[in-house]
């Protein structure tokens, strides 16, 4: 049977009660994202470790994407015809870093810079096993669960 | 000013946009020709070449049009800063003594549409890429929309630097966008990337440019109007500088390398801001052109809202910006972009400029460029 799959290996904790983007901290305290298993501190390369970000911060700064991107690379289930716009954006994570994500409000009028934000885990599209793929995208607080329109 | 060893004694301009059944490497030739003219020397006398493209691998390869004369030719890429780094590298052949007369040429043809590639290019997952954020266009989106509400620039901004763009156009007559648009279409037409709308964008589109230069004393041999180049910078980015299809960004953040390259050209050429005459300034976005002005330090953070209301960058102000239309009327061929800014501005500051010639008698000339993965490059001119 079809499974829920990450989109790739290392995205996020999966399968989570309460997932999580996944991070490699150095031992300066720096985190990196995506995780990598090692990078060079101080002249030194250093295996790092592995830690989970924080799952809420706020919108650091956004835009949006108003046409389906060029394929390959993009691998969403959409066609030219059925593509929905989407929206881009950084969100500042307190005491890590700020992420880059797909928002799952496309409405810039919906959208300001600060506003709260926490990840949610999204189907995106197939692989090539028929599993579904998911992907980890940021969402207004308080915004329903499975729509991504916003709406409070 | 700094004295200097090496003159432009000649440019050469194929138009961009759009040529269907031209290839790229002849529209370098037409450009190297012209080029040529402009210098009043010989292919032959050409004893080093860099070339640089994005679509074509061995854009060197334009010696089969142009002659098989041996000469050492190779070929250069860095991204939207390829421009920069041929003139600088011909620059460099002139002064290490391998060559009395170089060239730089620029040439491309790109496919419509956004540019498309696989992330591992640019050193970043695949995942990034089917996810559909391999796009360099988010970047310009997210970085005018954050810098609009750090500094208080609102969208009549934007519009009024796409506005010049077009209107520079239309008084050049080798422009490809050379129909005057007002604010208000400009504000009106669909976002591409909020808070960036159709005509605040420029398309990659195809052509090509060159530039002969020689050692400084022997240009006067060629040219009455020799062209002085006083510095050449590139610089990469630094840890925390918001750029281009970063997949996070720590949360310390560091300014962009075109400051780093402003302020190193300053230095190289012993000016400052203040003695630019001139400026062609990297408009991949109107959204660019405004952040550029502040990080190659034409003004604080946040006046370009009175600046261009005021025209301060309008062909008729006190600092010309674009003045040939940039990268909104003319498209970026990417290996040539760099080229045409300099082909610009040797324009301007022999008085050649026509219907967009800058008033009184500009001295000096200031290019910038700015491309992924996070390169910045400046290039100053002077009489």
């Amino acid at each position: 049977m079809a499974q829920q799959v990450p989109l790739a290996e290392d995205l996020f904790t999966w399968p989570a009660e309460e997932p999580a983007l996944i991070g490699g901290r150095s031992s300066d305290g720096k985190i990196v994202f995506p995780y990598r298993s090692h990078k060079l501190v101080g002249g030194v390369n250093e295996e790092l470790e592995r830690v989970e970000l924080p799952r809420r911060g706020t919108l650091w700064t956004f835009t949006g994407q108003r046409f389906r991107p060029p394929s390959p690379p993009y691998a969403g289930d959409d066609t030219p015809k059925t593509f929905e716009p989407f929206a881009v954006g950084y969100i500042e994570l307190p005491g890590a870093l700020r992420v880059e994500a797909r928002l799952t409000e496309a409405d810039p009028d919906k959208l300001h810079i600060g506003q709260e934000m926490e990840l949610r885990i999204v189907p995106f599209g197939t692989d090539a096993d028929g599993n579904q793929t998911l992907i980890y995208a940021f969402a207004p607080v308080g915004a329903e669960e499975g729509h991504g329109d916003g709406s409070e | 000013m700094a004295p200097s060893d090496v003159a432009i004694i000649g440019t050469g301009l194929h138009p961009f946009g759009r040529y269907p059944g031209k290839s790229a490497l002849e529209m370098g030739e037409d450009a190297v020709i012209e080029a040529l003219a402009d210098a009043g020397v010989e292919w032959s006398a050409i004893q080093a070449l860099y070339a640089g493209s994005m679509e074509v691998k061995n854009p060197e390869a334009i010696v089969g049009l142009l002659g098989l004369t041996g000469v050492p030719g190779r070929a250069v890429f860095t991204g939207c800063a390829t421009g920069a780094t041929s003139l600088a590298m011909a620059a460099n052949a002139i002064r290490l003594g391998d060559a009395d007369i170089a060239i730089a040429i620029g040439l491309d043809k790109h496919p419509r549409g956004a540019f498309s590639d696989h992330p591992s290019v640019s050193g970043l997952p695949g995942w990034y890429g089917e996810a559909g954020l391999f796009l360099t266009t988010h970047f310009f989106g997210m970085k005018i929309n954050r810098y609009m509400h750090d500094f208080g620039i609102t969208p009549i901004t934007l519009a009024r630097a796409a506005a010049k763009a077009f209107r520079n156009g239309a008084a050049n007559p080798r422009a490809w966008r050379r129909t005057p648009m007002t604010e208000e279409q400009i504000l009106e037409s669909q976002y591409l990337n909020y808070p960036l709308t159709q005509y605040m964008y420029c398309s990659p589109d195809e052509g090509a440019a060159a530039v002969v230069l020689a050692r400084a004393d022997l240009a006067s041999k060629y040219t009455d109007k020799p062209i002085y180049l006083r510095a050449s910078t590139l610089f990469s980015r630094r840890e925390g500088a918001f750029e281009l299809l970063s997949p996070s960004l720590p949360l310390e953040t560091a300014p962009s390398p075109t400051v780093f390259a402003a302020q190193a050209a300053y230095e190289q050429a012993g000016i400052g801001p203040e003695d630019v005459d001139v400026a062609q300034l990297q408009d991949t976005d109107a959204g660019s052109e405004i952040i550029h002005l502040a990080e190659n330090g034409f003004c604080k953070d946040g006046e370009q809202e009175t600046l261009l209301a005021e025209g301060a960058t309008e062909i008729g102000g006190k600092l010309p910006v674009n003045t040939d239309g940039g990268l909104l009327a003319n498209g970026e061929p990417v290996g040539a972009s760099g080229l045409r800014q300099i082909h610009e501005l040797v324009t301007q500051l022999r008085g050649r400029a026509g219907d967009r010639q800058v008033a009184g008698t500009p001295r000096v000339g200031y290019a910038h460029l700015y491309g992924a993965p996070g390169t910045a490059a400046v290039t100053i001119l002077s009489t």
